[in-house]
């Protein structure tokens, strides 16, 4: 049976744009401009009431400087520490990526939607994740990790640019081991690459899937995820059980500051995570 | 004469020398007076002192990409139609902080305590189409999951006198939108300026309070009529006219890829004019700054266009990088979108953003030339 944490918790739903401190505790490297930080929050209240649900982000804040959205890519039934993958990319990622243990951060959130966990529940489930797109679905990972028997097959499709950038290469075994199947591919291998070379999509023509049974959950470029979209409307699985996580510019996570629009949508607030059919008018629309 | 008892609902007739008395109440009840001003040839909005800055006698001339006010000597106060200015800068200002922070003796980063400014605004003189486009903020700002802090801070004990506008201006289309010429509840006091009265509809618990004292007439059918009268005209004297409102969404949503959408683009200059001086429009964005110490930043938030090349900017990409695309998340946004985001129109019909166009774009022509070009 599924365990549902009820409303996750936003830090102060009251105040939503008040920053809290958290320290960083700990700094895992996971690819070359990768890396997973760990934050504590300085108030220890916090520390135990703070929850999130998968696929959920937040604000991280670098004071004087900016903030930025990250999903939170660790376990939602461990919070005393809260993972966030950040890839060094603009100012403030760049920034963080420079930061060491017991450096401060402002937190606010955590904001947005999640990925459907009751909609996998008995179902096969098929992730399909490109380069940075991955961080956001690991909390989905942990969760099917300690609640195997809740779903049918799992598989994971990654894909990143060289072998040099696959992320979380240290958690595959342990991923295996639980019982998910784990198909990697590179854009471009080096001397010591044996595995698959192509696109993310193209892994999908060595994937059996039962179209009636199977959640899609994707999330990376938007370009894969297009083909990824294409690839699974090909295998006829529903537009509503095809799940993905969208990027945009964001600066509240409260769909108050406009950014985030797509149509109707404030990605922020509405999303991040989308079933297909809800954004089926846009995709082909272009600069939408 | 006996005293006239006034209750929510009431009508009476107010002499035009009462509104000294009325201004003078506001006043004294501890609010910060904010009213309609000449200042460099346009009507802004700004701290009242005396009646006597009130734009009296003053008419605006408007059309696509123009703004004259015109002196016409007559006894009317409320006879010009707004400026580029709204009262949106004072709920939502154009610039304010969000926080400041300052690191400790270990170096810990502290957020600082604000003492947020809670004087009572009174808007004397708000007009049809401003009043609705505060209560569309109010959908964006005061939601029932969350209250914006700085828009709540001062829109809470605001007091709004509305005015009808016996007199529209040549770019707005309020009667098409719904939101005019005569005011839609959601005031204090209304007001209905006619040649020697105001007739005033108490709006409020609030409005009754601040009439007290103010000398009143009871209400004739001869200026009843008179404000009927002047309310019938108005709904046709209006510049613009924009049919139909409602099948919008459908319109602009299922129509992403027109042609019209590029001839736009010929003539936008994406400068941001309209979304800047559209009273509703409530997209921002943040600034942060650092002192040269490295241990004092603040947070502020500033007015952000779609316009603006940045708004749409992640890294690897910009989601709307040409005007094509960001004139038609303006006009998607305001007349079709918003309606599943806040179920109302984004648009009161207050022709700012033709008034104020550089290029003269005109919405309610682009929307009936899309209309024209997709339901031929």
């Amino acid at each position: 049976m599924i365990q549902t944490q009820g409303k996750p918790h936003a830090i102060s739903s009251s105040e939503p744009m008040q920053v809290y401190w958290a320290e960083i505790v700990e700094i895992v490297r996971e690819a070359p401009n990768v890396s997973t930080f760990w934050l504590q929050f300085i108030d220890t209240h916090l520390r135990e009431g703070y929850h999130f649900k998968a696929g959920q982000f937040n604000m991280l804040l670098v004071p004087g400087l900016g903030e930025v959205a990250i999903s939170i890519s660790s376990d939602m039934e461990n919070t005393r520490r809260i993972g966030h993958t950040i890839r060094s990319a603009g100012n403030v990622t760049s920034t963080i990526n420079r930061m060491n243990v017991g450096d401060m951060l402002g937190v606010r959130g955590p904001f947005g939607n999640w990925w459907s966990l009751e909609d996998c529940v008995g179902r096969d489930i098929v992730v399909a994740a490109g380069g940075i797109g991955l961080p956001p679905i690991r909390p989905v990972l942990y969760y099917i990790m300690h609640h195997r028997r809740d779903f049918g097959k799992v598989i994971v499709l990654y894909g990143a640019r060289t072998p040099n950038d696959l992320q979380f290469t240290r958690e595959y075994k342990a991923w295996q081991d639980a019982g998910i199947e784990l198909q990697v591919t590179v854009d471009r291998g080096d001397d010591s690459w044996d595995g698959r070379v192509g696109v993310v999509p193209i892994l999908f023509y060595n994937t059996r899937l039962d179209p009636k049974n199977t959640v899609i959950l994707t999330c990376g470029p938007e370009i894969m995820i297009r083909f990824v979209i294409f690839e699974a409307l090909a295998r006829r699985v529903p537009p509503e059980r095809i799940y993905i996580s969208l990027e945009r510019n964001m600066k509240c996570g409260l769909g108050s500051c406009g950014h985030c629009q797509v149509g109707p949508y404030f990605v922020c607030k509405d999303g991040p995570v989308f079933s297909f059919d809800k954004l089926q008018p846009y995709v082909n629309v272009e600069e939408f | 004469m006996a005293e006239i008892q006034l209750s929510v609902g009431s009508i009476v007739a107010l002499a035009k020398a009462g509104l000294e008395k009325l201004l003078a109440n506001l006043q004294q009840m501890g609010y910060r007076v904010l009213g309609p001003q000449i200042q460099d040839g346009a009507i802004v909005y700004g701290p009242l002192k005396n009646i006597a800055d009130l734009p009296k006698g003053y008419v605006s001339e408007q059309d696509a990409a123009t703004y004259r006010l015109v002196y016409r000597g007559h006894r009317r106060y409320f006879d010009v139609t707004p400026g580029a200015q709204s009262w949106k800068q004072f709920f939502f200002p154009s610039f304010s902080e969000l926080a400041s922070y300052k690191r400790d003796e270990r170096g810990r980063w502290q957020t600082e305590e604000q003492e947020p400014d809670l004087t009572p605004l009174a808007l004397f003189g708000v007009f049809p189409c401003d009043l609705a486009a505060i209560q569309i903020q109010d959908r964006i700002f005061l939601r029932e999951e969350w209250k914006d802090p700085i828009y709540w801070t001062r829109r809470q004990s605001t007091f709004i006198m509305a005015v009808d506008c016996l007199h529209p201006c040549g770019t707005g289309f309020c009667a098409s939108m719904g939101t005019g010429p005569k005011a839609n509840p959601g005031y204090d006091l209304r007001l209905t300026e006619l040649e020697d009265v105001f007739l005033v509809e108490i709006g409020s618990e609030s409005g009754r309070m601040v009439m007290a004292g103010v000398s009143v007439l009871p209400t004739s059918a001869f200026w009843l009529q008179a404000a009927q009268k002047g309310l019938e005209e108005a709904n046709t004297k209006m510049g613009r006219v924009l049919p139909n409102q409602q099948e919008l969404p459908e319109l602009l949503l299922n129509n992403l890829d027109a042609q019209q959408w590029d001839d736009v683009a010929r003539r936008c200059m994406s400068c941001s004019s309209c979304t800047q001086v559209c009273p509703t429009c409530f997209c921002w964005d943040t600034r942060d700054s650092i002192d040269l110490t490295g241990k004092a930043a603040r947070r502020e938030r500033v007015w952000d266009s779609c316009f603006n090349p940045d708004y749409s900017y992640i890294v690897g990409g910009n989601t709307r990088p040409n005007t094509r695309s960001r004139y038609r998340q303006w006009l998607t946004h305001k007349f079709g979108s918003w309606y599943a985001q806040f179920g109302t129109s984004g648009c009161v019909g207050c022709g700012r953003c033709i008034t104020w166009c550089p290029a003269k774009i005109d919405v309610t022509a682009e929307l009936s030339a899309l209309r024209e070009e997709v339901q031929p």
